[in-house]
């Protein structure tokens, strides 16, 4: 069989705005994952140009990238992507010491109420847990942009109503631009706006009137 | 610490059996250069030492006999710093504990004592008296292989004249490094020696009063050695001049030069060689050991790491790894060098040895090793960060997997899925498996180059005291003897057949080459001795002309065919031209040949022998033994079988410490690299198996798949490492061959046998260990992660 280029994107137009919640929802395939990892200084796009206030992020070299991610996003993993090496606490200080001015892993571990866990290994954890060491290190640099792939997918529903509910609570108090991915619609509902995806484009964007708790949620 | 230097420690610890095996690696690289240069530095330092402390002579000559006046004419060559005349006399010695005919280099001892020139240095008692005929020092490792204490007597035929000696002494000089019977390639402590007496004693005895028939010079700085040894050649023809020669041609030192260039050879060869396939090793498994920490590098990227910040985290990681080795390599290195030098110390008699570890060598074989690990780190790590984050935390894409040409071979039905899954994984991933095989071959090859030296030391042996020097016993006579002695040596005791020959010294030269040796002139169709030619058969001695060691006409330039001049350095020293007439081939030393009567016609002189070969009844050699040391004439007797003790001895305890070393070494890098490669290929890809287990394969099954992908590698790279360790054989031997020895290529089955065992061994072990820890695959924690 030949190769045949498909795009994982097809002309996305999109703002967001400091402190905001946002949902983006779609199905699987449908291109939203490569969105969340051009937004946040992972991936580039072919063409087009993504702008981070001032700052064009399509024209970034490796350097420049990593530097944008360093001070400015935290990002969240459907599989946590925790190093299985280090502690939960160390996993959040791998972040804090590289960041400018970052809270210590203990309040960071403390928001996600894992204050008494932080000296056990991934492997020592229940999904639920290392999700929030996952939170936790994406929190603890006081990121301006929070990004998150899933959070939920890897967990059942009373851990995923958890984790969201920090998630929450992170961009409530924190005003952290907070951007999460799912194919559950049930999550939409406690946004600020939902944006729809399909097939690499945006079908539609939605802004919700109230936003509804995390705590609830049940799908 | 930071918590990424805390995330090193932990996975140095998680993988601290991989960590330790390239570890093991290093170290036998390094250890092994290192032990090899300490010990070449400590010989080199030492020889030069001794040399200069006891004041080793620079120009040697031996003549017939002249006034002690001459004395001030060779002072007064322009050059000469120093000048020593003395009395040399070879004698027969009778030591009543012992059979056999010993033979002895009389010495006079210097006037100047120790600060004379090639001065003694004295292990025990004192130098003997100048006047007092009796009293002898011998060399320390005579007077250990016969247990000679102080005061203890024995006898010597000085000049015809039985007498008995004292010892006061044993003594080692400079110039006697290696005592050797002239004839002999290798020394023999107990039927020979060097002995010193007192110079006014031995001038009696040899009728040398006031005169002498050796000297020995030293050069001032900057002296022309050729000019110098020209003005002495002149000044002495008439009084039967030997032909000088300087200390290149020195026979001790000539020995201790070679096995130390030879040494010196391999020092820069074996090194070189296992450092070149440690690093290489290294480079694979440290690059394969981190390509396997993409995610993780993925991670830290997608958290703000930059590039050279991974970089320098995994190349801290590789150097405690390779530091590891690298300090107990010096440590290991040190120490064999220590014994090693010991052995030489020991061997050659140095009155002491000087050994220091050179900052500078430890330096090198640190930095060979951590360059070639930060290589593979650098290329492992720069793969994977030059992901983009987003693409490398995800499990790398599936791998495009086709039809092997075997499967296309139409083999396909006969094999199963698992089979299948071996060979489409070994064909898909074709390089890093091109990388695992070299690297297995390499393994296996070192492992000939350490055997193959007691291989072709067994066949040397063969060939030299089983096809070419047949002889029970070799007599040589004091002076050039008429054909008649013939008759009486075949009625002595016990003799079955006589070969005689005549051994004259020379010096060959063509165009610029020239060449100090000896022709032989050997009876026709003799069975005793026997030239051999490039193929070992038995050379048809031709009728006229010159035979010679085909590595001499090498060095000389010669083919068959050509003219060579031919200088006698004998008699009344004729110079003339003979022809090459064919090529024999000699492992030890280089000579040339020639038909007995043919050089007896050469040298202008009747029916002359200097020396005969014995068949010998062995049931009889004692009492033969006893008629020999009745005979004056006969100045030294050797005896093959000891000879090949002898040779035996000398390989034993030089050349085949460090093999055996190099085998244990290569050993464990066959080992380090292929538990590694076991290792590492259970990482890559436990996932895929232990989702077989989860589809309901056995254990077995699944160690199948694993250990057969190994398995497939090891048989192929068996073949391929023993070809790749013959050509390094090859090379180890084109580059030591020398006028002594050359090195042929030898290598027995068992070898072979020993070699693939040990890499099959090694495979069947890491197997063991890798099955282990594939029986224990967390199947529900794989199921659980991300694929």
């Amino acid at each position: 069989m030949g190769e045949v280029q498909v795009p994982a994107l097809r002309g996305v137009d999109l703002d967001l705005y400091a402190g905001e919640f946002v949902v983006l929802l779609g199905p699987s395939g449908s291109g939203k994952s490569t969105l969340l990892n051009i937004l946040g200084g992972l991936d580039t796009p072919t063409s087009g140009s993504v702008r981070y206030a001032d700052h064009d992020l399509s024209l970034d070299d490796d350097a420049s990238m990593t530097q944008y991610r360093r001070s400015h996003v935290g990002f969240v993993f459907q599989f946590y992507n925790l190093i299985p090496s280090l502690t939960a606490r160390e996993n959040v200080a791998l972040v804090t010491e590289i960041a400018a001015s970052p809270m210590t892993p203990e309040e960071a571990l403390a928001l996600v109420g894992l204050g008494q866990r932080m000296d056990h290994f991934p492997t020592q954890m229940s999904g639920g847990e290392q999700q929030r060491v996952a939170i936790a290190r994406a929190v603890a640099k006081r990121p301006q942009v929070l990004l998150c792939d899933e959070p939920t997918g890897a967990l059942d529903v009373q851990t995923g109503v958890m984790v969201l509910d920090v998630i929450a609570r992170v961009n409530r108090e924190l005003k952290t631009t907070t951007v999460v991915i799912t194919h559950n619609a049930v999550i939409a509902a406690m946004a600020d706006r939902v944006v729809y995806f399909g097939d690499g484009l945006v079908a539609r964007i939605e802004t919700n009137a109230e936003k509804k708790p995390a705590a609830g949620l049940r799908w | 610490m930071s918590a990424l230097d805390r995330k090193l420690w932990r996975d140095l610890w998680q993988m601290k059996s991989q960590a330790l095996a390239i570890a093991l690696v290093v170290m036998c690289g390094v250890g092994t250069y290192i032990m090899f240069l300490t010990t070449l530095g400590a010989l080199r330092v030492t020889q030069d030492s001794y040399y200069r402390d006891y004041r080793f002579a620079e120009v040697f000559v031996s003549l017939k006999r002249a006034p002690q006046p001459l004395r001030q004419r060779l002072q007064d060559i322009a050059g000469v710093d120093q000048v020593e005349t003395r009395v040399l006399a070879q004698v027969r010695v009778d030591m009543p504990a012992f059979a056999e005919p010993v033979t002895a280099l009389m010495v006079s001892v210097s006037d100047s004592g120790r600060h004379g020139l090639n001065a003694l240095h004295l292990s025990a008692g004192r130098l003997p008296a100048p006047e007092r005929p009796g009293e002898v020092a011998v060399g320390k490792a005579f007077a250990q292989a016969h247990a000679l204490q102080l005061g203890d007597r024995f006898y010597a035929i000085l000049n015809g004249r039985r007498q008995a000696l004292t010892l006061v002494g044993t003594a080692l000089s400079p110039e006697f490094i290696q005592q050797m019977r002239p004839g002999s390639v290798f020394p023999d402590y107990k039927r020979y020696s060097v002995m010193w007496m007192g110079r006014r004693a031995l001038g009696q005895a040899y009728d040398m009063h006031g005169a002498f028939n050796d000297v020995a010079l030293s050069l001032r700085p900057g002296a022309d050695s050729q000019y110098v040894i020209d003005s002495v050649d002149e000044l002495l023809r008439p009084y039967g001049g030997l032909g000088a020669y300087a200390r290149k041609d020195q026979l001790s030192h000539r020995f201790l030069s070679q096995e130390l260039e030879q040494l010196g050879t391999l020092a820069s060869l074996f090194p070189a060689m296992f450092m070149g396939i440690a690093a290489f090793l290294l480079n694979v498994v440290i690059g394969r050991l981190v390509a396997m920490q993409r995610e993780q590098i993925a991670t830290l990227k997608a958290f703000g790491y930059g590039n050279l910040a991974v970089l320098w985290h995994y190349l801290k990681m590789v150097s405690l790894i390779a530091g590891l080795g690298i300090v107990s390599g010096t440590a290991l290195g040190v120490w064999l060098g220590q014994a090693l030098s010991g052995i030489y110390m020991e061997f050659y008699h140095f009155p002491y040895l000087k050994f220091s570890l050179q900052p500078v060598t430890v330096m090198e074989a640190a930095l060979a090793s951590l360059l070639a690990a930060g290589a593979g780190t650098v290329f492992a790590v720069w793969r994977a960060a030059s992901l983009r984050p987003a693409q490398g935390m995800r499990p790398e894409p599936p791998t495009r997997y086709r039809e092997t040409w075997v499967e296309k071979l139409g083999l396909k039905r006969w094999l199963s899925q698992p089979t299948r899954m071996i060979i489409r994984h070994i064909q898909r991933r074709a390089l890093k498996s091109m990388l695992t095989l070299l690297g297995i071959a390499m393994a296996c090859g070192i492992i000939l180059t350490g055997l193959f030296q007691r291989d072709t030391v067994s066949y040397m042996v063969n060939i030299q005291f089983g096809m070419a020097q047949r002889e029970d016993l070799s007599l040589t006579f004091t002076e050039p003897t008429s054909y008649r002695v013939r008759f009486d040596l075949l009625g002595l005791p016990g003799v079955q057949h006589v070969e005689v020959f005549r051994a004259v010294p020379v010096r060959l030269r063509h165009g610029h080459r020239s060449y100090r040796t000896g022709i032989r002139g050997v009876e026709p169709g003799g069975d005793i001795q026997r030239l051999l030619d490039a193929d070992l058969r038995p050379v048809a001695l031709p009728a006229d002309g010159l035979l010679l060691t085909d590595f001499l006409a090498k060095m000389l330039d010669l083919r068959v065919g050509d003219r060579v001049v031919v200088e006698v350095l004998e008699g009344n020293r004729p110079v003339r031209e003979a022809t090459v007439a064919g090529l024999v081939r000699e492992y030890l030393g280089v000579s040339g040949y020639m038909d007995l009567a043919a050089l007896n016609r050469f040298m202008q002189e009747g029916p002359t022998l200097s020396g005969a070969y014995l068949s010998v009844d062995s049931a009889q050699l004692q009492s033969l033994y006893a008629r020999l040391k009745g005979m004056p004439r006969v100045a030294g007797v050797a005896e093959r079988v000891q000879e090949i003790r002898n040779f035996n001895r000398v390989m034993q305890e030089t050349m085949l410490f460090f093999t055996y070393v190099a085998t244990v070494f290569a050993v464990i890098i066959a080992f380090g690299v292929i538990y590694n490669s076991a290792r590492i290929a259970l990482t890559e890809r436990g996932r895929e198996l232990a989702s077989l287990r989860v589809l309901g394969f056995t254990r077995a099954e699944i160690a199948y798949i694993l250990l057969g992908e190994l398995g497939i590698l090891t048989l192929i790279a068996i073949p391929l490492g023993l070809w790749l360790g013959e050509w390094m054989c090859y090379y180890i031997a084109h580059t030591m061959q020398n006028d002594l020895f050359r090195v042929p290529v030898v290598l027995v089955p068992q070898t072979y046998a020993f070699a693939a065992a040990v890499v099959l061994v090694s495979a069947i072990l890491s197997g063991l260990a890798v099955r282990r820890r594939l029986d224990q695959l967390d199947l529900i924690a794989v199921l659980k992660t991300a694929e």
